[in-house]
């Protein structure tokens, strides 16, 4: 009959108390962000200011403190979508071959005779050779400069295609080379801009790769897109310096043309550098995920011809030497020099995996962006507009809500009052839920919030009017409840799992405030559906059992 | 018995195939006006779909159109249309007009000595000039975002097809999805006749009312196929009939409750998303009215087999003695 397991309802009301605990936080936005805010910079910082600590105490350290993210409509902020043209990085690969190309084939002129490069398409290096029938010589020595790709999945094709038409030979990249050289470009490219926005210091910002070859830079509270796109121009700082000695004092005052910087990996590790460079970042035009001789994951560079001839006399005169490479004031590697390292190209070795090596490599590059950048879409949308978006979408929902509890007093009396009460507690769940998920709101999130108010007394005016047609067949009360929930249940499940599907496909095809607004009904969805069917019947079978009445006013 | 408020009687036995002709016929002119209307007047397209750039201005001082204009047309930008934002949350300080310029050549958003000269001439009009928002989008992405949306709107569509299929019957999908093509062309046809702004949010709207609406459907779909299984020889227009009748209540309250609250957004929310929330007020309605008046027809008409010791139906079910 009409009843619930004790263990039921501990469920049922522990999941309605989490979720209100964890929509608190909501209620308090602005302490609670303080405090979140505060946290976050001491543990970044390593110690906390006393403005930091007044902030953290506006809320208590054992609370919840997740919050809902707004979205940028309703925050603030810079919205760019960036297409980088990662072809541009091709025709850059293919220039820097072709001294060593020559190199090559100049050394091979005893037997296929004169070279000249000849134009060609972009991305290609064609050269006319003076014997034509030793062309397979030339290929021969052109294929030498091939090395595997290698990707993280593992080694699959050469990198460069060489082949022969009508006395040309024609080095182009492969296919394979092609796709792992876009990778690259784009995950450098998002690299170089998180940390040129994470400079700036602003809250959260989102940049991330969309598509094969778009980024998508989202930052709350920055005043304007052409601010952001001047920031993304910037040009990060790499420079080689040669290492005066390691395990240096912080405090302590460098020599006369020297400098302490920290380490980036090891904390408390300074070294004392001379603060002239010998190569900077500038003139680095490659940096590539490789393996040592043996097997070891290692990050191979290459310098344009003047950085490769000062490194090469740096590198042969201090062999046995540490050299750091420092980036943004940190060092990021101080290897050892093992050789002298003549040609431009180099290969630093150290203790990584396969995973740092290729962040390494990303990091190497990062000084200068692989590729220029068309923008494609911008938005900004002032504070203030948002603060106006939240307010209307906060005073809406609350006269909705209003007014859909009064209409469903109303009409169901007592029943109405439960199911009031269970709306507001679904609303705490949808904002608890985000929170704990860590969803963003946006502006058509609200509408989502508001929509789901109404339509969230959906599932319970089904098991009301249900109730009371079983009244009509002239059942006992406790049996009406019972065949009133049990006989509305499919239509529920039915009807919720359609407009569940809509939303899941809003949230896959679209972004932004549409995503959010797909999050939110989603969410919404399933919370109305639990205090519907488990919270209001938790509500109406305990006063049914305390009063037991013989006939239900419904 | 305290006093309730009720929408609907107790007991209706509405007929409701009995002006179906009318209904129906209703129905189906509305999405013909729907269609001529889009050929007609065409859609205003946002920038989300077409490309350009909208600027949100906001001002101390009274908008003038006129000024507006002739201080942006010297930039040569191609078609400017500039149009002053009304709602009643604004104050009399608050004057906000909306600024919507062409795309440009190539696949750029708009560029950032455009966008300053822009910002420049207008402010040389009134000083107190704020720019409240600033959206650009290229013709490539506008592009991609049509395709986007057309496919999201497609696959849900599909979807429920195939859900409502697999929980029901083949006959039922088809009524559930005609009753939504309805819904969409009849929401899009007034976007049309009232040329509001169509940008990506309409099309959440859209799929929204989707959901809305085969709610509505599956609500008495549900009660449908229980009774055709109580009911085994009542003729299949009065079981439905009797379907509609039972789920009337539910219906009227349902809709009921997400008016009052859509109305609320529509009213207070602000004038950023009045356009999305027309829309889903709007598809209430026009869902409600399908799923009593399109889904079921069309059910009726392509029969429901009711008897499964049989191997076929034999004909619509109504036809029957």
């Amino acid at each position: 009959m009409l009843q619930i397991p004790l263990w039921k309802r501990a469920i049922i009301l522990g999941l309605v108390a989490a979720g209100v605990i964890l929509a608190a936080p909501n209620l308090f936005y602005q302490r609670v962000e303080a405090h979140n805010d505060a946290v976050a910079a001491a543990e970044k910082a390593g110690f906390e200011t006393a403005e930091q600590a007044a902030d953290r105490a506006l809320w208590p350290d054992f609370l919840p403190s997740g919050l809902v993210n707004l979205g940028l409509d309703l925050r603030g902020g810079a919205h760019l979508l960036a297409e980088v043209h990662v072809a541009d990085a091709y025709k850059a690969r293919m220039e820097a071959l072709w001294p060593e190309l020559r190199r090559t084939l100049a050394a091979e002129r005893a037997t296929i005779g004169g070279i000249r490069r000849v134009p060609g398409p972009e991305g290609e290096l064609h050269v006319q050779i003076a014997n034509p029938e030793e062309m397979a010589t030339a290929v021969a020595a052109a294929r030498k400069l091939a090395t595997p790709v290698v990707t993280l999945t593992g080694v699959g094709q050469d990198d460069l295609e060489v082949t022969a038409a009508g006395g040309k030979l024609i080095v182009r990249l492969s296919e394979a080379e092609r796709t792992a050289m876009d990778t690259r470009t784009i995950q450098q490219s998002l690299e170089i801009i998180r940390r040129r926005v994470d400079e700036v210091g602003t809250r959260e910002p989102t940049i991330q790769r969309q598509g094969a070859d778009r980024i998508l830079i989202e930052v709350p509270g920055l005043g304007s897109a052409e601010e952001l796109k001047a920031l993304i121009g910037t040009t990060a700082k790499l420079t080689f310096q040669p290492v005066v000695r390691r395990n240096a004092t912080p405090s302590a005052a460098p020599g006369l043309g020297r400098e302490i910087l920290p380490s980036a990996e090891t904390p408390d590790l300074y070294y004392e550098l001379e603060s002239a460079p010998v190569v900077t970042g500038d003139e680095l035009v490659d940096a590539r995920p490789d393996f040592d001789q043996n097997g070891r994951p290692a990050v191979s560079f290459r310098f344009n011809p003047t950085g490769a001839r000062k490194f090469g006399d740096y590198t042969a005169a201090h062999i046995g030497e540490p050299f750091a490479i420092v980036l943004d004031g940190e060092v990021i590697s101080a290897p050892v020099i093992q050789a002298h390292i003549a040609g431009g190209s180099g290969i630093i070795t150290g203790n990584f995996t396969v995973e740092e090596s290729t962040n390494l490599a990303v990091l190497l590059r990062a000084g200068a962006l692989p590729a220029g950048m068309t923008f494609l879409e911008e938005r900004t949308i002032g504070p203030e507009l948002g603060q106006d978006s939240i307010e209307a979408g906060r005073i809406a929902a609350m006269v909705g809500l209003g007014a859909v509890v009064v209409f469903m007093i109303a009409s169901y009396g007592l029943f109405g009052v439960m199911a009031g009460f269970a709306l507001l507690i679904n609303v705490a769940l949808i904002f608890g839920v985000l929170s704990a998920i860590g969803g963003t709101l946006t502006l058509p999130g609200i509408a989502g919030i508001v929509l789901t108010i109404g339509m969230a007394v959906d599932a319970n005016v089904l098991v009301f009017e249900r109730i009371r047609e079983e009244l009509r067949s002239a059942r006992g009360p406790a049996r009406a409840i019972e065949q009133g929930y049990q006989r509305a249940m499919s239509a529920i499940v039915d009807a919720n799992i359609t407009t569940f599907i809509t939303a899941a496909i809003l949230f896959f095809a679209g972004s932004g405030p549409v995503r959010g607004f797909a999050v939110t009904l989603a969410v919404g969805i399933l919370t109305s559906v639990f205090t519907a069917i488990w919270v209001t019947r938790l509500f109406v079978v305990t006063w049914f059992q305390r009063r037991r009445p013989k006939t239900l006013s419904l | 018995m305290a006093f309730r408020l009720k929408l609907v009687p107790e007991k209706t036995s509405i007929d409701f195939f009995r002006y179906q002709w009318v209904t129906l016929g209703f129905s189906g002119a509305m999405v013909v006006a729907s269609l001529i209307a889009v050929l007609i007047f065409g859609l205003n397209f946002g920038i989300d779909f077409r490309g350009g750039t909208t600027i949100r201005t906001e001002a101390t001082q009274p908008v003038d159109v006129g000024a507006y204009r002739a201080a942006i047309a010297p930039l040569d930008l191609g078609d400017v249309s500039i149009s002053e934002v009304f709602d009643p949350t604004f104050g009399p300080e608050k004057n906000v007009a909306q600024i919507r310029v062409q795309a440009q050549d190539g696949a750029e958003s708009l560029g950032p000595e455009a966008l300053s000269a822009i910002e420049g001439a207008l402010q040389a009009v009134d000083p107190s000039l704020g720019f409240e928002a600033v959206e650009s989008v290229g013709p490539k992405v506008s592009g991609e975002l049509i395709k986007t949306a057309i496919i999201a709107v497609a696959s849900a569509t599909v979807a429920i097809l195939i859900y409502i299929w697999l929980r029901f019957e083949w006959q039922f999908a088809v009524g559930a999805v005609a009753a939504l093509v309805h819904d969409i062309m009849v929401t899009v046809g007034i976007f049309a006749v009232l040329q509001i702004k169509f940008d990506l949010a309409i099309i959440a709207a859209l799929l929204t009312i989707l959901g809305y609406s085969i709610n509505d459907t599956v609500v008495v779909f549900d009660r449908l196929r229980e009774n055709l299984i109580k009911y085994k020889t009542t003729p299949l227009r009065d079981v439905m009939n009797l379907a509609v009748n039972e789920t009337l209540s539910r219906t009227v309250m349902t809709s009921g409750t997400t008016l009052l609250a859509l109305i609320a957004l529509l009213v207070l929310g602000g004038d950023v998303i009045r356009g999305f929330v027309f829309a889903m007020t709007w598809g209430v309605i026009v869902g409600t009215w399908s799923s009593v008046f399109v889904a079921k027809n069309i059910v009726l008409w392509l029969g429901v087999k009711r008897d499964w010791s049989k191997p076929a139906p034999e004909g619509p079910e109504d036809a029957r003695p």
